[in-house]
């Protein structure tokens, strides 16, 4: 059977795409924000995830206002990068793993999630920056891909109740998949930001803080708040925190927090990187740290 | 800004999520890109989204008039970004995830179109941003 592993979430800012190319990453401004992935990758050389289920939110890539769905689940053999409008340099294909996307899909639907099915899909630097800020080696990618994409374009947004609640099921469908995997869920956005309109440039360190608490200790506080009070709180982008609860709530049950890092700004945003695991499998493996937390608050 | 509402959660209260209407919500200095947004913005959103391709931007920059046009912008569209005003983009519908991909073609990031939003120059936008950091 299929192991759920754990949990990444990580802010994708494309300005990290960029300081990545650039190779600089022991900058000044760049330093505290990629030193807060080391952790990151000890553990994921431990664990050796074979495939990751990686939830994010597409802007303006692969899906326009033309046919927007609120779910979209990949199922296609690979996924490419492609130019989203600046020119950047492309990454070379994301292997897929359509045996888990169908798995995912069969699961979701016969739990009355209506989602989009893809056998053709794009990613953006919501997929793209996170893949890289995890193995700074890829490509080649060690693991196999399977993208979820939520909407946070264009409002009704699905709730934090509903994006919780599909997290639940991709959590009960990964624990169901009749393969011997290790499987990684990742999800990508916020924290806290708001590029567009007179309150551009608005960050919440306050909010951003308890949303970190509350993802490890009690998610389900999150799915109290409307889309609306988030966009308040967070920003009308920082509103990427529906990725976070719904990658989450994929661990059914307790959490510890292995790792976590927060450190602003990064251009416009409030960075943050969060791992977590199983809380019945932490106790006899090899931890990233000393104590039961890891905690690296920067800025 | 208004004082923060931390509805519920830190009140240790139990219940449902609270519904607000976009309608009836107002924050400010924000746009909720709802269904009357996005049919308002639409032309100007689809010809940024066209944006993704390399040969359409050179399309714009070599016949602007022309793009605007074959997009069927409307006049308060044209005008904005005749005058690279983001705000006016916004007014007029735009989303700025699509706005990111026309402010790229003039060379212009989100701090850019951020410092143009608020007021300020590049420079104290950034400012801002690190302060935020405390």
């Amino acid at each position: 059977m299929a192991r759920h592993a754990g949990v990444i979430c990580t802010s994708h800012v494309p300005a990290i795409g960029k300081a990545i190319a650039l190779r600089q990453q022991q900058q000044t401004y760049w330093k505290p924000f990629f030193d807060g992935y080391r952790a990151v990758h000890g553990w994921l050389d431990r664990l050796r995830p074979d495939v990751v289920v990686l939830i994010y939110n597409d802007h303006g890539l692969n899906f326009f206002l033309d046919k927007l769905p609120t779910f979209a689940v990949g199922a296609a053999p690979e996924y490419r990068n492609a130019d989203e409008g600046w020119g950047l340099p492309t990454i070379a294909p994301f292997p897929g793993d359509p045996q888990l996307s169908w798995h995912l899909i069969e699961s979701l639907v016969a739990e009355e999630f209506d989602i989009t099915m893809c056998q053709e899909m794009l990613v953006d630097h919501a997929f793209v920056v996170p893949m890289q800020l995890l193995w700074p080696m890829g490509p080649p990618w060690p693991v196999k891909t399977v993208p979820i994409c939520i909407n946070t374009v264009q409002h009704p947004l699905p709730t934090a109740h509903r994006c919780h609640r599909l997290g639940q099921a991709i959590g009960r469908a990964i624990d169901a998949y009749d393969e011997d995997v290790n499987v990684l869920v990742l999800g990508t956005g916020g924290l806290s930001h708001q590029l567009d309109g007179a309150r551009a440039g608005f960050i919440n360190k306050q909010f951003d803080h308890l949303c970190l608490e509350q993802l490890v200790s009690d998610p389900e506080a999150l799915t109290r708040y409307s889309n609306i009070e988030l966009v308040e709180l967070a920003g009308t982008q920082g509103i990427e925190i529906l990725m976070w609860i719904a990658a989450r709530a994929t661990l059914l049950g307790d959490v510890t927090q292995v790792h976590r890092n927060y450190h602003v700004p990064i251009s416009n945003t409030a960075s943050g990187v969060l791992v977590m695991e199983p809380r019945e499998t932490s106790g006899p493996r090899e931890r990233a740290g000393s104590g039961t937390r890891r905690d690296q608050i920067a800025g | 800004m208004r004082p923060l509402r931390l509805p519920g959660m830190l009140r240790g209260d139990t219940g449902v999520p609270t519904m607000i209407s976009p309608k009836v919500a107002t924050i400010p200095g924000t746009v909720i890109f709802d269904g009357v947004e996005a049919q308002k913005g639409y032309a100007l959103n689809r010809m940024c989204y066209s944006f993704n391709h390399a040969e359409n931007r050179a399309a714009f920059l070599a016949d602007e008039e022309a793009y605007c046009a074959r997009y069927a912008l409307n006049p308060e569209q044209r005008e904005a970004v005749r005058k690279r005003d983001v705000l006016a983009m916004i007014a007029a519908g735009g989303n700025v995830y699509y706005l990111a991909k026309l402010a790229g073609i003039f060379g212009l990031d989100v701090q850019d179109i951020g410092a143009q939003q608020t007021g300020v120059t590049r420079e104290a936008f950034k400012a801002k941003l690190l302060s935020a950091g405390g």
